[in-house]
């Protein structure tokens, strides 16, 4: 516990803007306002505007090409390191509009955590993946405790307790998606991005992925992005509908309480959508 | 109607439809792959046919009385004219300009490398490589002047006439080093841009600096290729010929002062077949010798860059 709070002082945003902007109330983790993200000349989002519920699950979900990914990465600045693309519009974090000149991208990326669609663990030994994360975080604390701790929250202990010393590229497709979510969770963000976490992997480890969801968001907020349907249905608690417009701009069509945009849908689209009778 | 679709459709094979499936030569394809297979047989066969003349010269010349093998690997002077075959001073004066060579393109070339690879915008990327691979483009004769009317001046300049003789290993070595660097920045960018983007991707999600995921990610995960660029550039540097000839001396000295006139193997060789030396004599065949030594000691390098990438090859897939 104390890493927690070790890792969360040393690491604060800076407060340019923490007065001008607009608090969010305080059950709001996360709020996009007319976000809007270009590369190039080509808007990929248009004037999305969201507020993410804090320690809830948030489903994406919308056809291929509509920016879920661009929306997501938008989230904790990734996009910053495409070049050509540009954002418009805000991300209020904490308070702060996360792109307020002033603000390191740095810093707002340890708060706010991201896992990938593919593994993408480092070639490096599964203990070491961890405590190098760890490390450049600036964590001094015991890191055989902090490896053990966050391999034990992402529900993969047991299978790597005698491995940690072995290349994390020998790990199964499903354990190195559950090591980058401990590696993710070692720096202990406020915030953890989900690209498609489950794709690449079989019904078995995709539900252990998902009952790890639903043991992480006692203490986090947790945004994801699935293309399946029942997976958006079991494990989040809210859901956002994003769709393309005739220049291929995605925007958010819907936007609430997980059971009411699956069961009582407000718009048509959504409906066409999670019925499976579009795109 | 059509044999060709006879199987797929599930019927019975025809006597025509298996008179279909019978092997034909494709002489086109033949011909092709009979040209392909020469061109790699005679690659093959010039390397074969070099190493034999290396060694049956050099067999000749570790036979004659004059000289054993002893001698040759074992003592420090190389003064053919009065029989003494030690080949230390040359092979130090070897190691002595390639060792400059890397203390100018190793750090030069890697910073360059993770510049380009890491930091550079598309625009400077692109304008900064043309300029690279014209450095790689000015021919060794030019830099062999380069050396010893710019660098060697330059040196007596700074550390005093009496320190730096013209002819020394140092400068030849350093621009040695200028002739190598675009070799080791192309080689070691390609192998920094072989890492896959989801791992930088990975390293800056964790709030980790550019500076951070360069060194400490991509770096390492690069280690195979950039250090087969190393090994390669090394190999160049001690082959490297017009340049050690030029600036480094003409005669070969036993000495650690890289400020004093020595020659290399291969200045040696040049200087010496160069001037009128009848076949068969000793000196003649002292240079396959040489040659020998230069061709086991790049042999090796190459063995160990193979045997480099190999042993990383797997490292992030
Ligand atoms: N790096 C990039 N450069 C240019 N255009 C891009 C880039 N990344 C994505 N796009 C474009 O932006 C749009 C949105 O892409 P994005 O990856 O966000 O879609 P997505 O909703 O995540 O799709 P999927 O469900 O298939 O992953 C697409 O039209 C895509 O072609
Ligand atoms: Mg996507």
């Amino acid at each position: 516990m104390t890493a927690i709070h070790v890792l969360t002082a040393t690491a604060r945003l800076a407060p340019v803007q923490a007065l001008a902007a607009a608090r969010c109330e305080s059950d709001c983790a996360l709020e996009a306002r007319q976000l809007s993200v270009y590369y190039g000349a080509f808007r990929a989002v248009k004037d999305v505007s969201l507020k993410i519920q804090r320690q809830k699950i948030t489903a994406l979900i919308g056809p291929s090409g509509c920016g879920k990914s661009t929306f997501l990465r938008a989230l904790n600045r990734m996009n910053d390191l495409i070049p050509g693309s540009r954002t418009e519009g805000e991300v209020i974090f904490e308070g702060c509009n996360i792109y307020a000149p002033g603000v390191d991208p740095v810093e707002v990326r340890r708060r706010i955590g991201m896992v990938f669609q593919k593994p993408n663990p480092f070639p490096k030994s599964v203990y070491d993946n961890i405590a190098w994360a760890a490390r450049i975080n600036g964590f001094r604390g015991n890191m055989d405790d902090l490896v053990e701790q966050s391999l034990r929250q992402a529900a993969l202990w047991d299978e790597v307790k005698d491995k940690l010393r072995q290349s994390a590229l020998a790990l199964s497709g499903g354990q190195q998606q559950r090591l980058c979510i401990a590696r993710a969770i070692a720096i202990r963000p406020e915030i953890i991005l989900m690209d498609e976490p489950a794709s690449a992997l079989d019904p078995i480890a995709t539900l252990k992925i998902e009952d790890l969801m639903h043991e992480l968001v006692k203490n986090y907020t947790i945004i994801i992005v699935t293309h399946n349907m029942q997976q958006a249905a079991r494990v989040s608690d809210y859901t956002a509908f994003l769709m393309m417009d005739e220049d291929r701009a995605g925007y958010l069509v819907e936007y609430g309480p997980t059971d009411e945009v699956f069961t009582n849908p407000k718009d048509r689209r959504t409906e066409e959508y999670i019925t499976g009778r579009f795109g | 109607m059509n044999t060709r679709y006879a199987l797929i459709r599930g019927q019975r094979p025809s006597s025509s439809a298996q008179a279909a499936l019978q092997r034909k030569p494709r002489w086109h394809e033949m011909a092709i792959q009979g040209f392909l297979f020469f061109c790699g047989a005679l690659s093959i066969l010039t390397t074969a046919g070099i190493v034999l003349i290396l060694g049956r010269e050099s067999w000749l010349f570790f036979r004659s009385p004059e000289v054993s093998l002893r001698e040759f690997l074992g003592t420090t002077k190389w003064q053919p004219s009065i029989g003494q075959f030690g080949i230390w001073p040359l092979v130090n004066a070897t190691m002595m300009t390639t060792f400059f060579a890397l203390l100018v393109a190793l750090p030069l070339g890697l910073c360059t490398a993770i510049y380009l690879s890491e930091y550079a915008s598309e625009r400077v990327r692109s304008s900064l490589k043309p300029v690279l691979e014209l450095l790689a483009g000015i021919p060794t004769v030019v830099y062999g002047y380069f050396a010893l009317t710019f660098v060697t001046p330059l040196l007596r300049g700074i550390l005093g006439r009496d320190v730096v003789e013209i002819y020394n290993t140092a400068s030849a070595g350093i621009v040695i080093g200028i002739l190598i660097l675009p070799l080791i920045t192309s080689m070691a960018e390609d192998a920094l841009n072989a890492v896959p983007r989801s791992l930088r991707e990975a390293s800056y999600a964790l709030g980790a600096t550019r500076l951070e995921t360069a060194a400490t990610i991509v770096l390492p995960a690069a280690t195979s290729g950039v250090a087969a660029a190393i090994i390669l550039a090394i190999s160049r540097a001690v082959g490297e010929t017009m340049i050690v000839a030029i600036a480094a001396g003409a005669g070969p000295a036993f000495t650690f002062n890289p400020f004093k006139a020595a020659e290399t193997m291969t200045g040696h060789i040049v200087r010496i077949s160069g001037g009128d030396l009848s076949y068969d004599s000793m000196d003649y065949n002292s240079l396959f010798a040489i040659g020998l030594v230069l061709f086991l000691i790049t042999f090796a390098l190459n063995i160990v860059s193979r045997w480099f990438v190999q042993r990383f090859r797997e490292v992030y897939e």
